[in-house]
């Protein structure tokens, strides 16, 4: 207590309530895991979720269509009910011991201590800086994020904007741009075609009428103090100014892992979230990773669905029946960027909903997935749909049981055509 | 807006890092002043994006007036800012030699320094090099210590000053921009609020101030502007680096260093390229690809992490080697131009050595009592921030509600940052007095929460 902080113990201590982490506090409350905390660092509950209005969420989890605020309160309401605590104003500043965080919220400062932790922290849009796009530092320049949340405040945003990426998030910043009566000037993807959903690029086209320019980067902002034009550049080397006073860039989404890093988790190199097995444990034995901080991004529901074999593995931790992780990596070669889980142990669980998430960076027609070990083909399947980048995609666990525990490094990529 | 009866003793004409310390400097004395600036804010301009470096000067032109006021500045802005409570990292610098040509010029600059009056340089060898710096990127030879080299917050101190100059009675006029001169005495300025009339003129317009010069009927020096792009890493960067990692300078001009932030970031800059639009302070495809191709070299895994802000920066060059500070005591007009790079740490000398000027000029400065240095927010990651003290919390909940998760700025923080003289009055004033927004997300998570505080307290 020397620096005025107030010293506690859970059983369970939940970083992040947002989907993932408020899914897992019901799974392990239902479990009667002890005294199961979540804390958030937000006013409220919910994660990403609570700024997206439009509906959607909650369809293979909770088995309805809701929209993302009520998504939001339904996970907490479900997370309170097991008997967790739900905690908001919560700020985790750092690690204080192997499984004990210090945390400042408006009622003190506080260290605590658990017998598990699990990182629930998600995913974030990069933002302007960390693309490098070179230009002016003008006003109106968003991410989806900080655009959504703008909107339900009611601050003003522009008239006129171009959107960067044409992903899923990507259609839904142009629902929020409607919402908010900023014209869509120009959807902008440097990938040969959008990656979502035929109909949502069908139905933005038929309701909105804005071009998809595919092949295109932007390479400048211009305009100050507020922007007036983004520069583009299409494969073929061409350059256009787009007239517009606000941009917004999507997608290309890094995992929240500062307390993962802090922690000195060991941290994998394709997702840039801590590394973790089959059963969401990292390389601090007591420590679990989960939701999008592992898997940049999934959907909230695909998050929630990963809860239950999460709450399981915290509870064999718990119960000291947690076996030692001996896991052999698993990598990826382009223009795959990464997979999760990116550790495993032949012998142990197989993963959430027996499968591993996949991310390619590239559109490949019909892929041919291979996973090999030391040059001993594991798996190999033809019969791929085609990959999307900025888009999950899955492999099943099945080859897990043939990997050789000393065999070193397993990799996951395409096969050259034979 | 009307004209005014009334005549300042001194105008300052500029609030950047050397405005506000003149102003700070003459609220000490029983005068009439206004520091009159176009911007709405004070810093805004140069002081705002540079290096934060608080050189000692060692490896200034010796001989120049330069050389001196930043040795002088170096200690009079240390001491400051220890009072003011404005963050300061002693981390030294090492300068390193990449090659046998550079190892060979480290003892020049060593000679250099000490004819600086700087001691305290010493070789060393590249063991010892890479157990101090073991992230160094592979092929470095020696370097040279600079172990009075640090790191400061750029942004505290034109605040500080300001805040210290309006309380000792000097009079802000910000939103104000100077459009013409009438040479006096008095000497009347016209500006975009009407007429201001002095009998002395401090001209510190930085990237104007040869416009105002010319103005002043003067011709010594024309002023073009070099822009400087910077990256900014990660925090997470942060440990990569220990000390200031300063080139060896070449005929090119002084290189591309890498050095922690008080913030707790890792500096990539700055690039050195001439430009004649005196506001373009846009960043470049070629600008970020070349630094990224000297930072790789310099500390390889830097490039791994990610960038948290690009800016660049206009240094007031000018085609003299040294300050063009001097004073026309006949005419009542004091003119401090082409201050470069070095600006922030010779600021508080610059403002001494204005005031004798002044003072040659016929200017009667009897002391005055009243300005006090003011205490600042504690930005540094080094120093105990409002989110770390329970007793703070405890006292005011407000220092407990982190609204700024990356840069962990408060919503106590938010709030003071609205009161009193130096009130920040838009985001980007916001962002220099608490941090908030400046942080890895840029606003994903909080930026409409920061934007809907600082409306409230100015709805």
């Amino acid at each position: 207590m020397d620096d005025g902080r107030r010293l506690r113990e859970v059983d369970v201590l939940v970083v992040g309530a947002g989907p993932g982490g408020l899914a897992a506090a019901a799974a392990l409350g239902a479990r009667g895991a002890g005294r199961v905390e979540v804390v958030d660092r937000e006013q409220e509950t919910g994660g990403i979720p609570r700024h997206s209005v439009h509906a959607g969420y909650g369809l293979r989890d909770l088995h309805r269509a809701m929209s993302g605020p009520a998504y939001a309160r339904r996970r907490t309401e479900l997370a309170v009910d097991a008997g967790a605590t739900v905690r908001t104003d919560v700020s985790v500043t750092g690690w204080a011991g192997p499984l004990t965080l210090d945390m400042t919220s408006p009622a003190g400062l506080e260290r605590v201590t658990a017998r598990a932790v699990v990182l629930a922290t998600g995913a974030r849009e990069r933002p302007r800086p960390a693309r490098l796009i070179p230009g002016t530092r003008p006003d109106g320049v968003w991410t989806t994020g900080r655009l959504q949340q703008a909107v339900l405040a009611g601050q003003p945003v522009g008239r006129r904007a171009v959107v960067v990426g044409a992903e899923h998030v990507s259609f839904s910043a142009v629902v929020t741009l409607a919402h908010a009566g900023v014209r869509v000037v120009a959807m902008v993807t440097d990938l040969p075609r959008h990656q979502s959903y035929g109909a949502f690029r069908a139905g933005a086209l038929l309701r909105w009428g804005f071009p998809l320019l595919t092949d295109t980067a932007v390479t400048r902002l211009l305009g100050r103090p507020r922007l007036t034009g983004v520069e583009v550049r299409s494969s073929t080397g061409r350059t256009a100014v787009l007239d517009a006073d606000t941009v917004v860039l999507t997608g290309d989404w890094i995992p929240d892992h500062e307390l993962a890093r802090r922690g000195g988790l060991l941290m994998d190199a394709g997702t840039r979230g801590p590394a973790v097995d089959t059963a969401f444990r990292t390389s601090v034995p007591g420590v679990f990773a989960a939701g999008n901080l592992v898997h940049p991004v999934e959907t909230a529901d695909a998050v929630a669905l990963e809860a239950e074999p999460l709450a399981d593995a915290v509870v064999r931790h718990l119960a000291g029946l947690a076996e030692a992780a001996a896991p052999v990596p698993v990598r990826v070669e382009a223009p795959l960027a990464w997979i999760a889980p990116n550790l495993l142990d032949p012998a142990g669980p197989a993963p959430p909903r027996d499968r591993f998430v996949l991310w390619s960076r590239a559109f490949a027609d019909r892929p041919v997935v291979e996973v090999v070990q030391a040059g001993r083909p594991l798996y190999r399947d033809r019969s791929w749909r085609p990959l999307v980048p900025n888009r999950p995609a899955y492999l099943t666990s099945a080859w897990m049981r043939r990997v050789d525990p000393g065999g070193g490094p397993v990799t996951a990529r395409l096969a050259r055509e034979t | 807006m009307s004209e005014r009866s009334e005549v300042f003793d001194v105008l300052v004409v500029g609030a950047g890092v050397v405005g506000t310390a003149i102003g700070r400097e003459l609220a000490h004395r029983d005068l009439r002043v206004g520091l009159v600036d176009a911007a709405e804010d004070v810093g805004t301009g140069t002081s705002k994006a540079n290096t934060a470096i608080l050189h000692t000067g060692f490896d200034a032109t010796p001989g120049t007036l330069e050389a001196r006021l930043v040795a002088r500045g170096h200690d009079l802005l240390g001491g400051y800012a220890a009072a003011a409570g404005i963050a300061v990292e002693r981390t030294g610098a090492l300068l390193v030699a990449w090659d046998d040509e550079q190892l060979a010029v480290l003892p020049t600059l060593q000679a250099k320094a000490e004819r600086n009056g700087y001691r305290a340089t010493r070789l060393v060898g590249v063991g010892e090099l890479y157990e101090r710096e073991p992230h160094l990127g592979p092929g470095a030879c020696g370097a040279l210590e600079v172990p009075g080299e640090s790191i400061v917050d750029p942004w505290s101190p034109p605040i500080a000053f300001a805040t210290e100059a309006v309380a000792g009675g000097v009079e802000l006029l910000l939103g104000t921009r100077v459009t013409g001169v009438r040479v006096g005495p008095p000497h009347r300025l016209v500006t975009t609020r009407g007429e201001l009339a002095a009998r002395h003129v401090v001209n510190v317009a930085g990237l104007f101030s040869d416009v105002l010069d010319r103005w002043f009927r003067r011709d010594g020096f024309t002023v073009t502007p070099r822009r400087g792009e910077l990256l900014v890493y990660d925090k997470l960067a942060r440990p990569l680096v220990r000390h200031v990692l300063l080139p060896v300078p070449t005929k090119l001009g002084k290189g591309v260093l890498v050095a922690p932030t008080v913030f707790g970031n890792v500096l990539l800059g700055p690039t050195a390229e001439d430009v004649v639009d005196r506001t373009d302070t846009g960043s470049t495809a070629a600008g970020l690809a070349f630094l990224r191709d000297r930072g790789a070299r310099i500390l390889p895994e830097l490039l791994d992490e990610e960038v948290t802000n690009v800016y660049a920066g206009l240094r007031a060059a000018t085609e003299h080697g040294d300050y063009q500070l001097r004073g026309y005591p006949e005419q009542g007009y004091v003119c401090v131009g082409g201050i470069r790079s070095t600006g922030l740490t010779a600021s508080m000398a610059i403002a001494e050595h204005v005031v004798r000027l002044l003072a040659e000029g016929g200017l009667r400065t009897p002391p005055r009592a009243g300005a006090v240095t003011p205490s600042m927010p504690p930005l540094g990651e080094e120093q105990r921030r409002p989110f770390q003290r329970a007793d703070l919390v405890a006292a005011d909940p407000a220092y407990g509600q982190v609204v700024c998760h990356c840069e962990r700025v408060t919503l106590g923080e938010i709030r003071d940052a609205q009161q009193g003289p130096l009130a920040a009055g838009d985001l980007d004033g916001l962002r220099r007095r608490t941090r908030a927004l400046n942080g890895r997300c840029q606003g994903f998570y909080c930026g409409a929460a920061v934007t809907s505080l600082l409306g409230a307290n100015h709805g």
